[in-house]
């Protein structure tokens, strides 16, 4: 079943907010990064089918955003800000014990698909650095003990599921 | 107002006094929506009369008075929008965030009052893509003010109707620039447009009506104005600067966070008072005023004690903007800063105007060289040629954005720079040693 189907109601939902389709190329991407995992090129066509977009350009819209994925990912997320607020309380030394960490490169997946980590641009929660979102949720006031404890508990929840 | 009053007082974090403020219920109890009600029995245009006699000035950055803006929007036009940029992707910036997320009604409130008295029939909130939680949230609250009948059709009998929705970003700086806002949000690359028209005229704005675009704080402080009227809201700060403003404190304070406060207080209240001071065993050195993209000053007995004020920051050769503060100490080598700033603009620049994609990818290149301790004295000489080059050549305020972080680092912090030069010091002094929040 294709996007089309399966997210009917929410993609009716959401054209209805917009007096042009076009406005609706955002949202659809998230619904087919939801299904896909990424933006894969199937994503893509169908997102495109559904607002009568060309192709390309909603492959260009993906491309200008960083929260688009163009790859596959792991299925923990980890966005690490580095930016200057977050690197004055320590975000640097962080983000580099995490990959060190997970034993992954910049932007690497970990062997067992659970953890893809980088560093992003400001995610505007300066006075709770260091932080990650993970997943598009926000986790603050991180130490790498505090991170050790929870991707073991995301571990255990992978496990579980 | 006493002064101690006048200190204690909150109109944008209400919740700091009210913890469940967020609730619509709460919030209505206390006096939530009786702006709007308020702005209801009046005509569009004793609104914004109101709002522009109350000297409101953008919170985004630009420090533009919000009445002001409202009232370049054409009465003619049968189709207008209210866009509210909750964007908030500058560094250092993170004062929205606490509105949306504590106080949220406040908000839609604000918005709804603009879209009456402009005479827009919708209103969308652009966020961030990462406020993800915060936009599904807000999606709730919009709700139940439908169902307490304002928002949706005929709104508190009055005949006006307006439509809130949500639309979430996707990670790009460039998208709270508001003409790039208005593109992505029409399903466009975000990237600016060419001005004029601007988004207040017809084929500027929003589908090409005419759009007003106010930052999130701005239209938070709306709500109060129409309830205890412009006069008392004037009665805060100064002529040039009225009301409160929050100021987002980051980076080496004891205490980082949201401060509200009058406008007026010192930068050393601010700093010491409220954020705690430095850190144990340090002093301040340098700091940001307006996030990563304003001049950065050197911390003297001048600056600490000059009032937070649109026009007094100004006097010093910085500005207050959208007052995100970001505290460095001692132990900070300046061109780290220069360093760190312009790898955001390189990353954020949208590539749209050659000065600016070709002139951040620069000044990274060389600003990494003197880091390395592999470049001549010239080679400073050489980023800030750049980086005036790139001044007031671009479609958006993001090239002069990219440039001030080098042009007021070497100003201002030129022997910084020195050490590195000249077969100086290789090893970049990172604050990979600051401590974690909290300790």
């Amino acid at each position: 079943m294709g996007l089309a189907d399966k997210y009917a109601e929410r993609i009716e939902k959401t054209l209805a907010k917009y007096p042009d389709k076009r406005s609706a190329v955002m949202p659809l991407l998230y619904i087919a990064q939801e299904e896909y995992g990424w933006v894969n090129q199937q994503g893509v066509d169908e997102v495109a089918a559904i607002i009568e977009m060309d192709p390309t350009q909603v492959k260009s819209i993906a491309g200008f955003y960083t929260m688009y994925s163009e790859k596959p990912k792991g299925r923990y997320w980890l966005q690490v800000c580095t930016d200057l607020p977050c690197a004055l309380r320590g975000a640097d030394q962080f983000h580099h014990d995490l990959l060190e960490h997970l034993g992954i490169e910049e932007g690497g997946t970990t062997p067992d698909g659970l953890f893809t980590a980088e560093h992003v641009m400001c995610l505007a929660a300066c006075d709770k650095a260091p932080m990650l979102q993970c997943n598009f949720h926000f986790v603050e006031n991180l130490d790498m003990e505090k991170m050790k404890a929870l991707l073991d508990q995301w571990r255990a929840e992978a496990r579980g599921t | 107002m006493t002064d101690q009053a006048k200190n204690d007082l909150r109109i944008i974090y209400r919740e700091i006094d009210i913890p469940d403020i967020r609730n619509f219920d709460v919030y209505v109890k206390n006096a939530g929506y009786d702006g709007l009600k308020k702005a209801l029995s009046m005509t569009p245009d004793a609104v914004i009369d109101e709002v522009k006699a109350s000297n409101l000035r953008g919170r985004g950055g630009a420090g533009f008075p919000a009445g002001v803006k409202w009232s370049f929007i054409p009465k003619n036009e049968p189709i207008k929008y209210v866009t509210v940029n909750a964007d908030e992707s500058e560094p250092g910036t993170f004062k929205d965030r606490q509105i949306l997320e504590n106080n949220p009604h406040q908000l839609i409130e604000g918005a709804l009052i603009c879209a009456y008295a402009i005479g827009a029939k919708a209103v969308y909130i652009y966020l961030r893509g990462e406020f993800w939680d915060i936009a599904h949230d807000l999606d709730r609250c919009i709700e139940d003010a439908r169902r307490a009948g304002f928002v949706g059709e005929n709104i508190g009998g009055s005949g006006f109707s307006c439509e809130v929705y949500t639309h979430l970003g996707a990670g790009a700086y460039i998208c709270g620039e508001e003409s790039a806002l208005l593109n992505s949000l029409e399903g466009k690359l975000g990237q600016p447009r060419v001005r004029p028209p601007f988004p207040a005229q017809k084929g500027g704005g929003l589908y090409g009506e005419p759009t007003v675009v106010n930052n999130v704080e701005t239209l938070a402080n709306v709500p109060w104005i129409l309830r205890y009227g412009a006069a008392e809201f004037k009665k805060l700060g100064t002529e040039q600067s009225t009301g409160t403003k929050v100021f987002c404190v980051s980076g080496q304070v004891q205490r980082p966070g949201n401060y509200e406060l009058v406008f007026g207080r010192t930068l050393r209240e601010l700093l010491y008072d409220y954020a705690g001071g430095p850190l144990e065993g340090r002093t301040f050195k340098a700091v940001l005023p307006s996030g990563a993209s304003g001049p950065i000053i050197p911390v003297t007995d001048e600056v600490l004690d000059t009032p937070l004020t649109y026009e007094d920051f100004v006097k010093i050769g910085t500005i207050l903007g959208s007052a995100s503060v970001i505290v460095m100490d001692d132990t900070v080598d300046i061109t780290w800063v220069a360093s760190k700033v312009t790898k955001f603009f390189t990353h954020e620049s949208c590539g749209k105007c050659t000065p600016c994609r070709e002139g951040t990818y620069w000044l990274d290149k060389v600003i990494d060289r003197i880091l390395a301790g592999e470049a001549k004295e010239t080679d400073v000489d050489l980023i800030v040629n750049v980086a005036r080059n790139m001044q007031g050549t671009t479609l958006c305020a993001l090239g002069d954005f990219a440039a001030n972080p080098i042009i007021y680092t070497v100003k201002n912090f030129p022997d910084d720079f020195k050490r590195h030069v000249n077969g100086g010091n290789k090893t970049p002094a990172p604050a990979r040693t600051a401590p974690a929040a909290g300790d």
